[in-house]
């Protein structure tokens, strides 16, 4: 689905100033249909590194493929953006139009689409978000959640294969996180969306199916969330949180109890911990 | 106090006048601004007064709404009408103090202040029931034969639609930048004209900066969503006159010729 290879990327140089790589020798690959979290703390590049998913930015060196189209070729660009659906941090900046369903229409009109289709499109968006209900509405009157879930609409109109959110949820509040998560998760299990999703968020990577950590625009882990999350002292040094599960668990193996370190679910922790006392 | 300004706003509805073809209201938009000038007497502001209540009354956008449109620009009318009372001379009316009022005076106040208050009615109402994509789509449709001269027509439309997407946002954060320099100590109320313009500094500045962070965004989100400049694109409403929309421009165009005609005969 996606290929890295050998990324490296740098922004150009400011007058005075060395261009660092702010990427350095990304090698990744990306199943269909997976869902993977990306995490690392700030300015370690990841959404540098969205950027140059969507061709927003091309590699300094190395390169990505989207099904087999390199970023690099000007004339794959336009559908390499259709195929890698983007939704940013805040919703009001990436909403174009001040109705809802218009918004929704914006990208599907860029691409041409005869006027019926978008009608079909649009409407099969909002209801993949569960926003049918406010087609008509004024979009800067919504609740943070429902503007992101609007955003999402906006990219699954284009019928990406990818979604990549970065930091989707970082201006909404627990209820708005919540709404939005689901409706990724959903849109995951449900159509076989390939999601990307950037995050501070340790709760928000339970579920994922793959965990990466970058750092100084690396990759310094790599693995499903199991095997990522008992590294405790690794993530602490990467000044990274880990699920307060496991840093229970942890806790609780140093004051020597003998329990597991990847019960990331709060049921499966609480049953490790019965385990070890009976 | 910002929350007053509805200027370019949008308030969906399904009258006939939220149904019309938008190349429709701007150009009856147009004839009404064109009678409106073209008006000089107490008969043929009855007309004007006629064709934007029978428009508003369609709409049901509601006089409360239209009236708050006019909040801003009080001052600038009331201005224009004492301008105009003092310097315009004529038949002697009444003298208070050291001012004569005369008639004439008094006659083109009055229509100055009808003339502004309905120029400015008259267009919030096209915004009122027209949401800003099919507004800017009318008026590229509209301005298209420019293209053949280079123009940016849609470049043009495009912008005017973002702006009008960002005023309710840009007029929130303004909103929130005053409450939390207020919340410092600054203060916008009192002092000279200088000391006040000065006290805008420290609001202007973060509104400039965030909203050129904001325009930064956006243009990656509009790439992200494979915008490419108006070349290709289709629209999710196609235009499409129907016999209503030749109805209602009939309709105009004789108010406006009435109007015209009325002023000919001095009325
Ligand atoms: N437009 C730019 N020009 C120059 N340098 C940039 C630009 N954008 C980001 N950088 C630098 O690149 C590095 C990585 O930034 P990036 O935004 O990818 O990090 P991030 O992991 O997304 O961080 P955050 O968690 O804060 O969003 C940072 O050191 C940052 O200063
Ligand atoms: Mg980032």
């Amino acid at each position: 689905m996606i290929e890295i290879k050998h990324l490296r990327y740098a922004y150009p140089a400011v007058e005075g100033q060395e261009p660092a790589a702010v990427l350095e020798d990304v090698d990744l690959h990306i199943e269909k249909g997976s869902f993977t979290a990306i995490l690392g703390h700030n300015g370690s590049g990841k959404s540098t590194l969205a950027k140059l998913l969507s061709a927003v930015l091309l590699p300094s060196g190395g390169e990505v493929l989207v099904d087999g189209l390199s970023t690099a070729e000007e004339k794959n660009i336009m559908e390499i953006r259709r195929r890698v659906g983007m939704v940013f941090q805040n919703p009001d900046n990436q909403i174009v139009a001040n109705v809802v369903e218009e918004d929704v229409a914006f990208a599907p009109e860029n691409l041409g689409v005869p006027a019926e289709e978008i009608r079909a499109r649009v409407d099969e968006a909002l209801a993949a978000v569960g926003m049918e209900a406010f087609r008509l509405h004024a979009p800067h009157l919504l609740s943070g959640g429902q503007k992101q879930r609007i955003a999402i609409a906006g990219v699954l109109a284009m019928q990406p294969e990818v979604l990549v959110l970065d930091e989707v949820t970082a201006m909404l509040d627990p209820e708005g996180r919540r709404e939005v998560l689901e409706t990724v998760h959903r849109l995951n299990r449900e159509r076989g969306m390939t999601v990307l999703l950037i995050t501070h968020h340790m709760s928000e990577v339970e579920k994922a199916d793959r965990v990466i950590v970058m750092e100084q625009g690396r990759v310094v882990m790599d693995g499903s969330p199991k095997e990522v999350f008992p590294r405790v002292e690794e993530l602490r040094r990467l000044s990274l949180d880990v699920p307060g599960t496991v840093d229970l668990l942890y806790e609780l193996r140093r004051i020597g109890w003998d329990v597991p370190l990847d019960a990331l679910g709060v049921d499966e922790c609480a049953d490790a911990i019965c385990k070890f006392l009976q | 106090m910002l929350k007053d300004i509805t200027l370019g706003q949008f308030f969906p509805g399904n009258t006939l006048a939220h149904r019309l073809d938008p190349r429709t209201k701007l150009m009856v938009t147009v004839l009404y601004i064109v009678a409106l000038f073209c008006a000089k007497s107490f008969v043929s502001y009855g007309v004007m007064a006629l064709w934007l209540v029978t428009a508003v009354q369609v709409s049901k956008v509601g006089y409360k709404a239209l009236v708050k449109g006019l909040k801003p620009v009080w001052f600038i009318i009331v201005f224009t009408a004492v301008l105009n009372l003092i310097y315009i001379k004529g038949t002697p009316l009444v003298t208070i103090w050291k001012f004569t009022i005369y008639r004439e005076a008094v006659e083109t106040a009055v229509f100055m202040i009808l003339r502004i208050a309905m120029l400015i009615m008259g267009t919030f109402l096209l915004t009122y029931t027209t949401s800003p994509i099919r507004l800017t789509d009318g008026l590229e449709t509209l301005l298209s034969p420019l293209k053949k001269l280079h123009a940016p027509v849609h470049e043009l439309a495009m912008m005017m639609a973002i702006a009008l997407r960002f005023i309710p946002t840009l007029i929130e954060e303004t909103d929130k930048i005053m409450s939390a320099q207020k919340a410092r100590g600054a203060d916008f109320e009192s002092g000279g004209l200088l000391q006040r313009a000065k006290a805008l500094i420290p609001i202007l500045v973060p509104l400039f900066i965030s909203a050129f962070r904001r325009a930064d965004e956006l243009a990656t989100a509009m790439e992200c969503r494979c915008y490419s400049g108006g070349e290709g694109r289709t629209k999710l409403h196609v235009l499409r006159f129907a016999a209503k929309d030749y109805l209602v421009l009939a309709l105009a165009a004789v108010l406006t010729a009435a109007v015209i005609v009325l002023g000919r005969m001095g009325l």
